[in-house]
């Protein structure tokens, strides 16, 4: 074997390897269960997007006498199906099912044919019903059908962490780069103003204000993202601390590069990993405090659905032990997909983790 | 011949199922110095390390049979002993020394108890006795007040007293081998004959043999008595030093021995008074703020001056040498010239001088670009190479459209070597596909493409192989003879110097300490520094 001579390197013809970027979701990939924890995760979050469709108690199409009607797009009277009142159609009446499935009629309905405030006035069981075949997962206190619940409650508060965590980002990386760009007096100031910031008591403020405010998502989005930034400004402060040393950045000034593009272009990009790794682990942290505050009656406005809502209504009704199984297994299940998420973007960003 | 110390047989090492040394043979006498030279991923200092079951997760095939008189007759297998002998031997009958001596060492500890503790565990000698034998070796290896030496943390010694305090510790136990990584490479040049003398006697006095791990053909020629060269995890030539040197047979070795720079640039004519130099500094000072140690320093800030009055004058078409030892200031003073750092004094480039404006600096930033010591942080990792390359058009030729743009980077990037035709889909390659050879190459037509009349080069072949060094200073030479280019450049390396440079700067500790031509400066030096260091690069 030796003696054996490598032809000179510079002479090699070499493929194009991806960009760093493309290598990195090529690891992912690699990593199966984060890889399908993404796939699931975002299977779910689409298929909530479509909860009008799915889960509604109005028909998608209803055939009438000659007519098409789209129920879930308009209201419709009581009057237009044969009823006796103007007001909208109940489409769970056994009167108005009767009359729109009789003759030629008939009607398409969602596969969980109830919304999330619908209240079956026709129910046979007393509230909480257990599971059956009208409510597969059974109702909640009020009758209103678990699974139409949790599927709306999934929604929201998987949008509501996409949209603290993207707020998050934003802020925490802006903050992060000024600081750490430019460092010395500013990032002084920026420290300091972060240690104050940072030791208000978030959940009195929480408290305090939702007794001034209306509670609304809105108003929860915004006090959650004041405090929300400053965890992630201090990793990427010291990416950029540690980025503009570097001799890539000296000679992007030697060039007479402006700082903004220096930020922008050449130190953003190699300070985003651990912006990138934590991710998915503060969107389930933004699932958990929305799931507490709401726990505590500190959240969302009632009436919205809400999966800390439901675990409260389980503590009050522990017989009705489907509330609180159904609704503790999709947090479960949302927050481990997050964090297998996480795990597997860890590891793909990982410089020392080689591609083969 | 007697009994080899150290017979080591096919040994081959490979990580992940890539061969990294691929069957090596190499015998020690004792008492005998060895040197394994070669470059950087050549599989020599894993070879070593191996020696000593010191490689993680590799499989390790072959025999390294150690024979010591003291173990009784007949040889052990290194490389099949288990972990809980070898641990016996590690520091005891083989020792060895790293070529950082402030990461070897730990941080936490006085240099006199980490030797010391290398004594009670190995020699099982009481405390008192160890400590006074950690002061012994510390004289032994010249570090003068040794008691008080022995009681210093590894930061309050300099470079030179780590690596003996090293050295010390190595030899604590009266080993037989001493395997010495890269030994002087992290050192001061004129540190490195101080440090290879001391290894040289200390080896004399105790009869022991060192097997050196180095790059530097230099070193190899004054301490060894036999060299094996390696390429490419392969011994592909193994002898006497005066033989291999004064008649190389393996192409590699011959590459190697030739790779001291030549000189090959158009000599300094009569300097023409009339001309106005590309840069020209008179009283150049830089200081930075620094805290003051104790309650002074509540109010008020200290100044570190980093380069004191320094003047000079750099001719079109010339290179000034700035040489000097690290901290002399010599990158400080690159950083100015670079108008990245505050200066006071005044300094003259090409016409203007910098602006503390930054809008008013762009024409000066055209005219004077920069090449640094490190490839591998030069380049934005999250860049393609168009756009590393392309970026000073963006700024300094906004005019161009897209395609003369790329146009102009295409032919840029081939005027340093790197052509389409080598690298497909050259200019959508990201920098960790290139070479550190390579990438300075790049770094290089990044500087150029903005058609600069000054390049500062920050020591640019200090972190590459010899063979690659001697490539990129003879592509500095031909850009220089064909674009008139001014260099300043940077260099701790007396034969780059005596390669490139018209005119020398000599630094220490932030001062000029003697300047002129280059034949002046190296051949009839004044200062009494300067005669160190040029006696020292040989």
């Amino acid at each position: 074997m030796c003696g054996w001579i490598r032809v000179s390197g510079s002479t090699e013809v070499i493929a194009v390897s991806p960009s760093p970027g493309k290598r990195a979701w090529m690891r992912f990939r690699r990593n199966r269960l984060g890889y399908w924890s993404l796939v699931v995760f975002v299977a779910m979050v689409v298929a909530s997007l479509f909860a009008e469709v799915l889960s509604t108690d109005r028909p998608l199409i209803v055939r009438y006498e000659g007519s098409t009607y789209f129920p879930v797009w308009k209201d419709y009277s009581e009057k237009t199906f044969g009823g006796d009142f103007e007001t909208p159609t109940d489409y769970l009446d056994p009167f108005i099912r009767q009359r729109i499935s009789s003759g030629g009629n008939w009607a398409v309905y969602a596969p969980n044919p109830y919304g999330p405030k619908t209240l079956n006035y026709f129910a046979t069981l007393p509230n909480p019903a257990a599971p059956s075949r009208e409510n597969l997962f059974g109702t909640d206190d009020r009758g209103r059908d678990l699974l139409a619940q949790l599927i709306y409650g999934f929604r929201v508060s998987v949008l509501f962490a996409l949209a603290l965590t993207a707020i998050g980002v934003v802020l925490g990386v802006i903050t992060g780069a000024i600081q750490g760009f430019f460092g010395g007096r500013i990032d002084l100031a920026f420290q300091r103003f972060i240690e104050i910031w940072g030791s208000m008591p978030e959940l009195y403020l929480l408290i305090i204000f939702s007794g001034i405010f209306a509670p609304s998502v809105a108003l929860l989005l915004v006090l959650l993202s004041l405090f929300g930034w400053m965890g992630l400004s201090d990793y990427v402060r010291a990416e950029f601390l540690r980025n503009r040393q570097m001799d890539y950045v000296r000679a992007a000034r030697a060039l007479g590069v402006s700082n903004r593009r220096i930020m922008w272009r050449h130190i953003l990009p190699n300070s985003m990993t651990p912006v990138v790794t934590f991710l998915p682990f503060r969107m389930s942290a933004a699932i958990l405090a929305l799931t507490s505050l709401d726990f505590l009656g500190l959240g969302v406005p009632p009436g919205t659905p809400s999966l800390g809502e439901l675990l409260s209504q389980g503590k009050a009704n522990i017989d009705a032990w489907w509330i609180s199984l159904s609704t503790f297994g999709v947090l479960v299940l949302t927050l481990l997909l997050l964090t297998f998420m996480g795990d597997a973007l860890r590891d793909a960003l990982d410089p020392r983790k080689q591609d083969r | 011949m007697t009994q080899p110390l150290l017979d080591v047989r096919g040994l081959r090492i490979a990580f992940g199922g890539k061969d990294v040394v691929r069957g090596i043979d190499f015998q020690i006498a004792p008492g005998e110095k060895l040197a394994l030279v070669g470059e950087s991923g050549s599989g020599k200092t894993v070879s070593a390390l191996s020696l000593l079951g010191l490689v993680q997760n590799a499989d390790i095939s072959g025999s390294a049979a150690f024979s010591d008189a003291n173990h009784g007759p007949g040889s052990r297998d290194l490389l099949a002993l288990p972990e809980r002998a070898l641990r016996g031997i590690r520091g005891k009958e083989i020792a060895m020394i790293f070529q950082e001596p402030m990461t070897a060492l730990n941080a936490l500890f006085t240099v006199g108890d980490q030797i010391a503790e290398v004594l009670e565990l190995h020699e099982g000698l009481s405390k008192p006795a160890a400590r006074a034998a950690a002061v012994q070796l510390l004289a032994d290896t010249g570090i003068p007040e040794p008691e008080r030496r022995a009681r210093a943390f590894p930061h309050q010694l300099s470079g030179g007293q780590r690596q003996r305090a090293m050295i010390a510790m190595a030899l604590a136990c009266g080993p037989k081998l001493l395997l010495a990584d890269e030994p002087t490479t992290a050192l001061d040049v004129t540190l490195r004959g101080q440090i290879l003398d001391l290894l040289d006697s200390l080896r004399h006095r105790r009869g022991m043999a060192v097997l050196v791990i180095t790059h530097d053909l230099n070193l190899v020629r004054r301490f060894a008595d036999r060299v094996a060269v390696m390429e490419n995890g392969c011994i592909v030539e193994h002898g006497a030093v005066a033989e291999v040197f004064a008649a190389p047979k393996h192409r590699y070795t011959r590459r190697l021995i030739d790779s001291r720079p030549q000189r090959d640039v158009i000599d300094a004519g009569a300097d023409a008074p009339g001309m106005a130099p590309v840069m020209q500094a008179e009283g150049l000072r830089v200081s930075y703020s620094v805290s003051l140690p104790g309650l002074r320093g509540w109010f008020r800030r200290g100044e570190f001056v980093a380069v004191q009055g320094a003047n000079f004058r750099l001719a079109e078409g010339q290179t000034l040498g700035v040489i000097g030892e690290s901290g002399s200031g010599k990158s400080t003073l690159a950083l100015a010239a670079l108008g990245l750092l505050p200066f006071q004094g005044s300094l003259e480039v090409d016409g203007g001088t910098w602006q503390p404006k930054a809008a008013a600096n762009k024409a000066l930033r055209q005219a004077v670009q920069v090449v640094f010591q490190d490839p591998f942080s030069s380049l934005s990792p999250r860049m393609t190479i168009g756009e590393i390359v392309g970026e000073g058009l963006r700024i300094h030729a906004g005019e161009l459209g897209v395609d003369a743009r790329q146009a102009r980077v295409r032919q840029t990037l081939a005027d340093v070597g790197l052509t389409q035709d080598l690298f497909p889909g050259l200019l959508e390659r990201y920098p960790h596909e290139f070479s550190g050879g390579q990438r300075q190459r790049i770094a290089i037509a990044r500087a150029l493409i903005v058609q600069p009349k000054l390049l500062v080069l920050d020591e640019p072949t200090s972190a590459l192989d010899v063979t690659i060094q001697k490539q990129i200073l003879q592509l500095l030479q031909a850009l220089q003879r064909d674009r008139g280019l001014s260099y300043l450049l940077i260099t701790h390396d007396v034969d780059v110097i005596r390669a490139m440079a018209h005119a020398v700067l000599v630094m220490k500790d932030g001062t000029v300490v003697e300047s002129g031509p280059v034949a002046q400066v190296l051949d009839a030096p004044q200062h009494a520094y300067t005669r160190v260091l040029v006696a020292a690069a040989g």
